[in-house]
């Protein structure tokens, strides 16, 4: 396992708020791993900020092998360099198909004239089904992508996201809205992906987390609280003050 | 491909076919090749009416397909428009100009000859000498040339400028405004080397075909008008379809979703803006031929808000819906502002539809945002739903 991403000393405010405290951060190619805090402990702005939504006051990022700074780079840079993203609200292009909307996300040159000249190949349309089936949506491929339930969407997005083929992929809080089942089936996908990619999962739910069975990283007030196995961040008393104590 | 893309797009089809009978009519109706039932300046309205059809096509893949809402695309029209009459002038004035000059005793040199040329077409700003952006006017392919590149690079570094800096939504069309506005203002002055408020006239005259009447070359142009309208169509149809039309539409949609997925969403815009500012200036260029005057009056900031209402109450998003639009307020505007519609005795007050249409179109603008945001289009898309 080698570092794919590396934060250090990364801080962010929000008119004077500090949202994110000179975070420092690692993770590894492949590793699974899962992010946790109280509500506005700063989880998404950190997704924000690797994917150069939010542009950090300090700190620096760098990524992949060679070690880029990601910090000059355009969020579709920094995305084409294989940093993929789902959404803690799904988002997902409602009035196009789920077909197109995958077709979208397929990893293929992105400059307009790429795209302009762009011509449906057979491997392409494979590679749709292939995820279709994945994410439960093969009967749905031509349906307007509005239309879709709440889960549905949720999948839609990490459908997208495969489609992407990301190196690592960052995933809000995926089970929000999903029925039991569909969180065993979240589960065992993020797991599988943890064993060939660098996947960071934030979530609320302990339970969930506790199934990912992987290192956990307990943010609060925009910094590292705690670091460790579910059991050991569980049992810190720190931990179970300003979480899981309330 | 080709199949494929057209078989997909039974609407281009169906526009292709219905605009070829149209012409195939008006042809038929003219006075230069048919009955004579139409006359030549009616075929005219009806030819600068294809043309205004061409750049709200345009107007409607930037703004109904992509979502940029430029209230300056007519600047481009414009643009076109002048690059073309710079020609028509030149090269009829030289015509006329040495044919005056042949009868010296003395055969007039290459600076006698510009000269004159120059103080006919400046005589009335005051001035006698080319201005430096004449220096093409001379050749005809060089000028056509100009016709694309002029708004293509305009659009190209405005929209650099603007979308660099993610300039979006209402601050983008005030944007577009002030360009418009500030062309029409520059061409205004007399020094801007276009013969200001004046402009530029007598394009009706084709340079080489003195001989011709005007019958035929109304429907001439008339053709070439149904032409560029129809490749317009084509080229429209077929970037708004497939993966450029998905992203196009996602950008509109949520644009910062799309740059998570890898999309440089600004050169999407910039592809957009450019190529629809680019087809403007050509139906510019058909235009004021046909018009047979082009003044800074014609790019003042209102006509590219008409350029959105058509587009707006034709529907956004679907390309049939932009000539739908067009051609109805435009033939419904020439029908209230040129007597047409009785005007309505209210005893206190009487409503003249000349001063009053204008009004009646910014409401119907209003009530089909707020009620109808489908446009004349939606109701075509019910009908065809429905067989
Ligand atoms: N764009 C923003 N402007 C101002 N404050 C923000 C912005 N984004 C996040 N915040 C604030 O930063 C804190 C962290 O938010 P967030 O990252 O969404 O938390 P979490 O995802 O852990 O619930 C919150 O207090 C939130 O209100
Ligand atoms: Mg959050």
């Amino acid at each position: 396992m080698s570092t794919l991403l590396e934060m250090s000393g990364v801080s962010v405010s929000f008119d004077g708020f500090r949202a994110i405290n000179n975070l420092s951060f690692q993770i590894g190619e492949p590793e699974l791993r899962a992010i946790i805090g109280p509500n506005g402990a700063g989880k998404t702005t950190f997704m924000d900020i690797i994917t150069g939504k939010t542009k950090p006051d300090e700190g620096r990022i760098l990524y992949g092998d060679k070690g880029i700074s990601l910090l000059g780079l355009s969020e579709s840079r920094i995305a084409r360099e294989g940093i993929g993203r789902k959404f803690q609200k799904p988002t997902v292009f409602e009035a196009q198909s789920v077909r197109e909307n995958l077709a979208m996300a397929l990893k293929n040159p992105r400059g307009p004239f790429d795209v302009l000249l762009y011509r449906k190949t057979r491997a392409g349309a494979a590679r749709i089904e292939e995820i279709a089936a994945r994410i439960g949506l093969s009967e749905a491929l031509t349906r307007p992508a509005g239309e879709l339930s709440h889960g549905q969407k949720q999948w839609l997005e990490i459908g997208m996201l495969l489609a992407q083929e990301p190196r690592l992929l960052l995933v809000d809080e995926p089970a929000a809205g999903m029925t039991p089942a569909e969180r065993e089936k979240t589960t065992e996908m993020l797991v599988d992906l943890g064993r060939d990619h660098a996947v960071i999962v934030v979530e609320h739910d302990m339970e969930f987390v506790r199934r990912l069975n992987c290192k956990v990283t307990v943010l609060n007030e925009g910094s590292v609280l705690a670091e460790g196995s579910i059991d050991h961040v569980t049992g810190d008393p720190q931990v179970i003050e300003v979480y899981l104590g309330r | 491909m080709t199949r494929g893309f057209l078989a997909q797009n039974p609407s281009i089809l169906w526009f292709i076919g219905l605009l070829g009978l149209f012409t195939l009519g008006v042809t038929v109706l003219s006075e230069a090749y048919g009955t004579a039932v139409l006359s030549t300046s009616f075929v005219k309205t009806l030819g600068k009416t294809l043309c205004l059809c061409l750049v709200a096509i345009a107007m409607d893949v930037v703004w109904g397909y992509c979502g940029i809402l430029s209230l300056g695309h007519f600047a481009f029209f414009g643009i076109g428009g002048y690059a073309i009459g710079m020609w028509l002038m030149y090269a009829r004035t030289e015509a006329i100009v040495t044919e005056n000059l042949a009868a010296a005793v003395i055969p007039p040199t290459e600076a006698e000859v510009s000269d004159a040329i120059a103080s006919q077409i400046f005589g009335v700003v005051g001035a006698s000498e080319f201005p430096a952006i004449w220096a093409f006017a001379h050749s005809l392919p060089l000028q056509l040339a100009m016709v694309v590149l002029v708004p293509g690079l305009l659009a190209l570094v405005f929209g650099w400028l603007a979308f660099r800096s993610r300039v979006t939504g209402v601050y983008l069309s005030i944007l577009t405004q002030a360009m418009t506005l500030a062309l029409s203002l520059y061409l205004f002055q007399n020094d801007s080397g276009l013969r200001g408020n004046n402009g530029l006239s007598g394009l009706q005259n084709i340079p080489g075909f003195e001989a011709t009447p005007q019958s035929q070359i109304s429907i001439a142009f008339f053709w070439a008008s149904a032409l560029a309208l129809a490749l317009g169509y084509v080229l429209f149809a077929w970037v708004v379809s497939g993966k450029m039309g998905s992203v196009i539409r996602a950008i509109r949609d949520d644009e910062a979703r799309v740059r998570f997925l890898g999309y440089h969403v600004e050169s999407y815009k910039l592809f957009v803006f450019t190529l629809t500012a680019v087809v403007s200036g050509i139906a510019g260029a058909l235009y004021y031929p046909q018009a047979g005057i082009i003044n800074p009056a014609e790019i003042a900031p209102i006509a590219s808000i008409y350029l959105a209402v058509w587009v707006a109450i034709g529907g956004r998003g679907r390309l049939y819906g932009a000539v739908l639009g067009t051609v109805f307020v435009t033939l419904l505007s020439s029908w209230f502002t040129g007597g047409g519609a009785p005007d309505i005795d209210l005893g206190i007050y009487t409503i003249q539809w000349t001063d009053w249409w204008l009004v009646l179109l910014g409401l119907s603008f209003v009530a089909v945002t707020l009620f109808a945001p489908q446009g004349l289009g939606g109701l075509v898309d019910k009908l065809v739903r429905k067989s």
